[in-house]
């Protein structure tokens, strides 16, 4: 039973990467761009099920150029081949214009493949802009079923159905969902594989799709900045903590005076 | 367009969680900027006495989807039945609390009806009209204005921001929606870890966390012992969590939970982003690390350079000098 797996993956700055705002945006020179991390657990999963049962991984990112190098990490590490939508009319969309781009993206990778795709693995959340919702969208825009926030993932029998142990406000439960099903990867899952030498030389030769909004059969007032529903309209670094206190002396001391500072200054107790 | 604001409350076995009447405090102040009135809904199973609580918040009308269908978590089912009651409202913002249930139900019912959504907002605010939420992103190192371009819109509120309202008003009408829900193809089975702490960590007004620094799991007793003498709950980070010394129930940070108490202290927490995303929003910060460049003290507003097995049973007796009893 081969399985046909897509993965989305966006292209974010890395999360340790110190965030500078010019002009109500992000100044991306200098930014270290990666894989979304929950992405690259989704990836992982992925590539562990093709392993088991067979089959084919595609990545999908929608970016700008620059993306390119990113999409190669993920072919480099064991997807098959990869789908790059890139299109300036489809930048400064909100989660509502990008999971229509990424919808359309879905239903035509389906429609090229004989018995259309098994699953779709996603990160629960892109670390840029945390909006938590492109996945969940996508997959009611598509009418298919989706488990959030998975860190174990079973493959029923025949592959159409799964069990998922999921992570959700500090509880864990166990979902159960028909198959092709949306799935979005919580840290837990597994950790990405590194690249070997080979597979980073291989990575050249797979083969990168560059798909536009006319491809996908998009009306581009629908989608990008015009088809966002919301629009971020100022950016900027968090308001400054004034500067701490370190309270001097042995623990004792210190102790004393902080239960003090906490009852006279700041009053919390 | 009518100007009904509605707030989606959120219940478990114990009643409706304090995000519910929190929303219920944004929602008033929205609709008197726009000129207004606030709604509520509840749904799930059995669950007249949620409608009931949530009547008496100094609303104008409640929704209750009761229906059977609704007893165990199932996306579809869920989606179906806030679409049947949103369509029937016809309100001009959504507000849900932004929390697990609240960001995933609110992005799927967003794209059945096709309107636009901003998760996880610490304030909700309306400037010459328009509805303008304020979110953190980037793990906590922006900040973001988000101008909605028109209503209807969705909102998820992070919780513990703004004060609950009190049920102690006239009760408002209560009507039901009917909905017709079909087999979900996605459901949860079983719940295999359940929220247990004294104090939910997500409402708690202290929270007090313990990280590597606490070396194991009897290294969190300390804490536990001073989180009871303040009332507050215990967080954790997630190596605290992955070295198996507290339930996942208790982490905070980015795939943890998001806490904004009036006080929160790491100790024995260096402060990775990760960890920051999830408490950054807290009023005032407290940190207690042996190693005085610990990240955690560039945004603690107290910090103490010491060892937690020290500082923290001195600073609960000290607590317990200022609170006797
Ligand atoms: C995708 C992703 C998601 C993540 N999500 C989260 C998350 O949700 N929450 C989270 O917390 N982390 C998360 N992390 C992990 C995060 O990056 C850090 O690894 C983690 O927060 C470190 O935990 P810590 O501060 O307890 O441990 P450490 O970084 O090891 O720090 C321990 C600290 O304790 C101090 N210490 C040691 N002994 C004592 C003592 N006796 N007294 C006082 N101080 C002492 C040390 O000086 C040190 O500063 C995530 C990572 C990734 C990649
Ligand atoms: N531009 C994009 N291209 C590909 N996948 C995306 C994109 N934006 C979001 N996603 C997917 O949706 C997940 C959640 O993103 P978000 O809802 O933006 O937080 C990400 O981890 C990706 O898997």
């Amino acid at each position: 039973m081969p399985l046909n797996i897509v993965v989305l993956l966006k292209r974010v700055p890395d999360t340790e990467s110190k965030i500078t705002i010019r002009d109500n945006a992000v100044v991306t020179e200098g930014l270290n761009f990666v894989l979304d991390p929950y992405g690259e657990y989704g990836l992982e999963k992925a590539l562990q099920l093709v392993e088991q049962h067979g089959g084919q991984v595609t990545a999908v990112l929608c970016g700008p150029a620059e993306a390119k190098e990113t999409i190669r990490k993920a072919l480099a590490v064991g997807a098959d081949q990869a789908v790059h939508i890139i299109d300036p009319a489809l930048e400064g969309g909100d989660a509502a214009a990008t999971s229509r781009v990424l919808a359309a993206a879905l239903k035509k990778i389906a429609a090229e493949a004989p018995g259309g795709f098994d699953m779709v693995w996603t990160g629960k959340q892109a670390v840029d802009e945390d909006n938590a919702q492109v996945p969940v969208r996508v997959a009611e825009l598509l009418d298919l079923p989706h488990v959030n926030s998975i860190i174990e993932f079973e493959l029923g029998a025949e592959g159409k159905t799964a069990r998922c142990v999921r992570e959700v406000d500090g509880e864990r439960d166990i979902m159960t969902t028909t198959l092709p099903a949306i799935l979005t990867a919580q840290q837990g899952l597994g950790e990405l594989r590194y690249p070997s030498l080979k597979g980073i030389m291989g990575a050249k030769k797979k083969p990168i799709a560059d798909w536009n909004a006319s491809a996908l059969g998009l009306d581009t007032a629908t989608v990008g900045k015009v088809g966002a529903k919301v629009e971020i309209t100022n950016l900027e670094p968090p308001p400054a903590r004034p500067p701490g206190k370190i309270i001097p002396g042995d623990a004792q001391t210190a102790a004393h005076e902080l239960a003090r500072l906490l009852h006279e200054e700041a009053k919390v107790i | 367009m009518s100007n009904h604001i509605l707030t989606i409350a959120e219940g478990r076995a114990e009643g409706l969680r304090k995000v519910s009447f929190e929303l219920v405090n944004v929602a008033q102040q929205l609709a008197a900027a726009l000129g207004g009135d606030v709604q509520g809904a509840v749904l799930g199973t059995n669950v007249g006495a949620w409608a009931d609580t949530l009547a008496k918040t100094g609303m104008s009308q409640v929704y209750v989807v009761d229906d059977a269908g609704l007893a165990n978590f199932a996306p579809e089912s869920y989606t179906s039945a806030l679409a049947a009651i949103i369509t029937q409202a016809n309100p001009s913002i959504v507000l849900f609390g932004a929390t697990g249930w609240g960001k995933e139900v609110s992005a799927r019912v967003a794209a059945r009806l096709d309107w636009g959504l901003v998760t996880d907002c610490t304030v909700a605010q309306v400037v010459n009209g328009a509805l303008v939420l304020t979110r953190p992103i980037y793990a906590g190192k922006a900040i973001a204005q988000v101008k909605a371009k028109g209503f209807p819109v969705m909102v998820s509120m992070r919780p513990n921001l703004v004060p609950p309202v009190e049920a102690d008003k006239p009760a408002a009408p209560i009507q039901a929606v009917t909905v017709t829900l079909k087999e979900p193809r996605a459901k949860v089975i079983e719940t295999v870890v359940k929220q247990k702490s004294k104090v939910d960590l997500g409402e708690a007004s202290i929270v007090i966390s313990g990280g590597r620094g606490v070396k194991g799991p009897e290294g969190f007793a300390p804490l536990e012992e001073l989180a009871d003498t303040l009332n507050a709950a215990v967080g954790a980070s997630r190596a605290a969590v992955d070295a198996g010394w507290i339930d996942y129930t208790h982490q905070v940070g980015q795939t943890g939970k998001t806490v904004s108490p009036k006080m929160y202290i790491a100790a024995g927490i260096s402060g990775a982003i990760q960890h920051l995303a999830g408490m950054s929003s807290s009023k005032l910060i407290v940190a207690i690390n042996k190693d005085p460049d610990a990240p955690i003290f560039k945004i603690a507003d107290y910090g103490i350079v010491g060892d937690l097995f020290d500082v923290i049973p001195a600073l609960n007796a000290e607590i317990k000098k200022i609170q006797p009893g």
